[in-house]
């Protein structure tokens, strides 16, 4: 309905931005010696890569970005970094030997990444902006295991049944062991010594000692020898 | 619009997309800073009815209603401090971090059928992403202000949000199970008709969680009585002491956004969104296809229908503020945890098997049933999402994505 009479491509006009944005600030996140900026940076970037997938229709992936990295990012910095602060600016500082390595590292990945993204052949083309009708729905179905969206003809049957699920159970699956690792790693270690509340309330002592007791964990050595005591 | 613009007014091309956009976000800006006016003087007069007084009086005549324009040049003039202390950079960034993320949201927030910024086929999702942001702005203040009162409140909004968006997720996650989408404009649509209709009647189920809805929501923008971040009784002002003048107004206007669009939000997803408690537009005979005038008209019943609706939840949230005493963390946190959380998956998978179980609702013609018409694509290519023309998408991503 309306013509194309666009002098510039603002297709790639909005790319380059939302590009230089997130390039930018992933550098910025190295370059930076503040966490918080950093977090900040690094949040800047991730919402350029969500306006990326805006860009290019994936309305749902941009919106998961936004959830799942930005919104991580958040209790990243929260959790990780303001709890183990010792002092009131945290700032790291990178020696001139690391920064050094950590270039080369980086230069090379990214010709790596360059030189493999240039050699398939169908990105080297233009695309031909021609876009369907964006929906979640697709992908919410398949997850429980229909497939709307329509497989290849010469497909396995299986396939074409099949949905998302059973991937998405083993993912989740493994998430939750790791999880559960996380917390057995990171648990306080224990004595194996009975807390003087049980030892109290097992041999029913007078109220007085029992309030000694119910003090807390840290005076539970001298509130045990005083129970005992007065067993 | 853009249509309009470049067929009817003769526009070029880049110009009729820039006016559009800038027409839409000055829009939803009037909203938020317009609302926020009006909600601050209504906040003093409710405070002051509520503890026995009469609130402002006398700027402006009778009831005070200039109050909020005072205050404003008050917040205008006054001097803009900064602690010697603070991060430069992150102490000026954090207020327009807040607000923008309130901002964002309104994007896609339909105020009646396609009178919406941006019409998103996740708009659901990507309000409930973008709302949790807004937090980043507050951490980013507390942090930056190198006070301690500042990030306790900081840290206290940080855990508070992020486990509240746990619960929020499932009460929002119902409604769009019910409509089959999480495009807020269908699922408004979805329940035209008589108060009914609406999915807070659906079934028991959804009764019961959009009540958790409301208690979430609240949590989520930091009304009391779950307003820890900024407990002026412990915390001085919270994650704001240290602002002062415009920044601080800012997070102010960041707050009242973010009220309405819960506000709005549960408007859209449990009350029907733009279709009323009477269906009066179709009583009287209007409807979308009989003429222009009819055409508008029932847009602009459908907005006054909305924004009725979000302002109600806006005045409602005041009420409780001034009523209940505020929660200690412990007790916000096993609210959440404790209550809220298995109250809505319980609520949730109730509702689920309402559906499997009673299809067609529990009396026939009561209640529609769900999923009767889903997206268009799913009915093959002549659908309903096919036949739906590019419209209301005043957003610059939109404009790329149909140029070539």
């Amino acid at each position: 309905m309306i013509p194309t009479l666009a002098a510039i491509d603002w297709h790639a006009v909005f790319f380059l931005l939302f590009a230089a944005v997130a390039c930018g600030g992933a550098i910025a996140v190295v370059a930076a010696d503040n966490v918080v900026r950093m977090a900040l940076y690094l949040v800047l970037s991730l919402g350029a890569t969500a306006g990326l997938f805006f860009l290019a229709g994936a309305e749902f992936v941009g919106a998961m970005q936004l959830m799942i990295y930005v919104g991580g990012t958040l209790v990243l910095l929260v959790f990780g970094v303001m709890l183990t602060a010792q002092a009131p600016f945290v700032s790291i500082k990178t020696t001139a030997g690391d920064r050094a390595l950590a270039t080369i590292v980086g230069l090379g990945l990214f010709g790596l990444l360059v030189t493999a993204g240039l050699s398939v052949e169908a990105w080297r083309q233009p695309g031909s902006h021609r876009l369907t009708e964006p929906a979640a729905t697709p992908i919410g179905m398949a997850l429980v295991g229909v497939r709307v969206d329509a497989p290849p003809a010469n497909a396995p049957a299986a396939a074409v049944r099949s949905g998302y699920l059973l991937p998405f159970e083993i993912v989740s699956v493994h998430l939750l062991v790791v999880l559960v690792g996380a917390a057995y790693l990171a648990r306080a270690k224990r004595r194996k010594t009975p807390r003087a509340i049980e030892v109290a309330a097992s041999a029913e002592p007078p109220t007085a000692v029992a309030e000694h007791a119910a003090i807390g964990r840290s005076a539970g050595r001298a509130a045990s020898v005083l129970t005992g005591g007065s067993v | 619009m853009v249509e309009f613009l470049f067929n009817t007014a003769r526009f070029p091309f880049w110009l009729a997309w820039t006016v559009a956009a800038v027409v839409s976000a000055v829009l939803i800006l009037n909203v938020i800073a317009g609302g926020a006016l009006v909600f601050i003087w209504a906040e003093r007069k409710i405070a002051g009815r509520i503890q026995d007084r009469l609130g402002p009086t006398r700027t402006g005549g009778r009831f005070g209603w200039l109050q909020s324009v005072a205050d404003g040049i008050k917040l205008l003039a006054k001097e803009d401090l900064m602690p010697d202390g603070a991060d430069g950079l992150l102490f000026r960034l954090a207020p327009y971090v807040s607000f923008c993320a309130s901002f964002c949201a309104f994007i896609c927030l339909p105020f009646a059928f396609d009178v919406v910024g941006q019409r998103l086929n996740v708009a659901v999702f990507f309000v409930v992403a973008v709302l949790g942001l807004e937090v980043f702005g507050v951490i980013l203040a507390g942090y930056a202000s190198a006070s301690k009162w500042s990030l306790f409140g900081a840290m206290r909004e940080a855990a508070q949000v992020v486990s509240y968006e746990v619960p929020l997720g499932m009460c929002v996650v119902v409604p769009v199970m019910l409509a089959g989408t999480m495009d807020m404009v269908t699922i408004a649509e979805k329940q035209a008709g008589w108060f009914w209709s609406w999915y807070l009647f659906h079934d028991p189920f959804t009764f019961v969680i959009f009540w958790v809805y409301v208690t979430c929501a609240v949590a989520s923008v930091n009304r009391a009585p779950f307003d820890l971040a900024e407990a002026e009784s412990e915390l001085v002002a919270g994650f704001h002491t240290e602002y002062s003048g415009l920044r601080w107004s800012y997070f102010f206007m960041a707050e009242y956004g973010s009220m309405f669009l819960v506000s709005a939000m549960a408007a859209v997803l449990f009350l029907g969104g733009w279709n009323g408690p009477i269906p009066v537009a179709t009583l009287a005979g209007l409807s979308e296809g009989t003429g222009d005038t009819a055409h508008y008209l029932v847009r602009l019943l459908g907005l006054a229908n909305l924004l009725g609706k979000a302002t109600l939840g806006v005045l409602v949230m005041m009420w409780i503020r001034w009523t209940l005493p505020r929660l200690r963390i412990d007790q916000v946190m096993s609210t959440c945890l404790k209550y809220c959380t298995p109250i809505a998956a319980a609520m949730f998978a109730g509702a689920m098997l309402w559906q499997v179980a009673l299809p067609g609702g529990l009396v026939a013609g009561l209640s529609r049933p769900a999923g009767e018409i889903r997206e268009g694509w799913l009915e093959g290519p002549g659908g309903k999402a096919a036949a739906a023309p590019a419209q209301a998408t005043d957003e610059p991503a939109a404009v790329a994505r149909v140029a070539p």
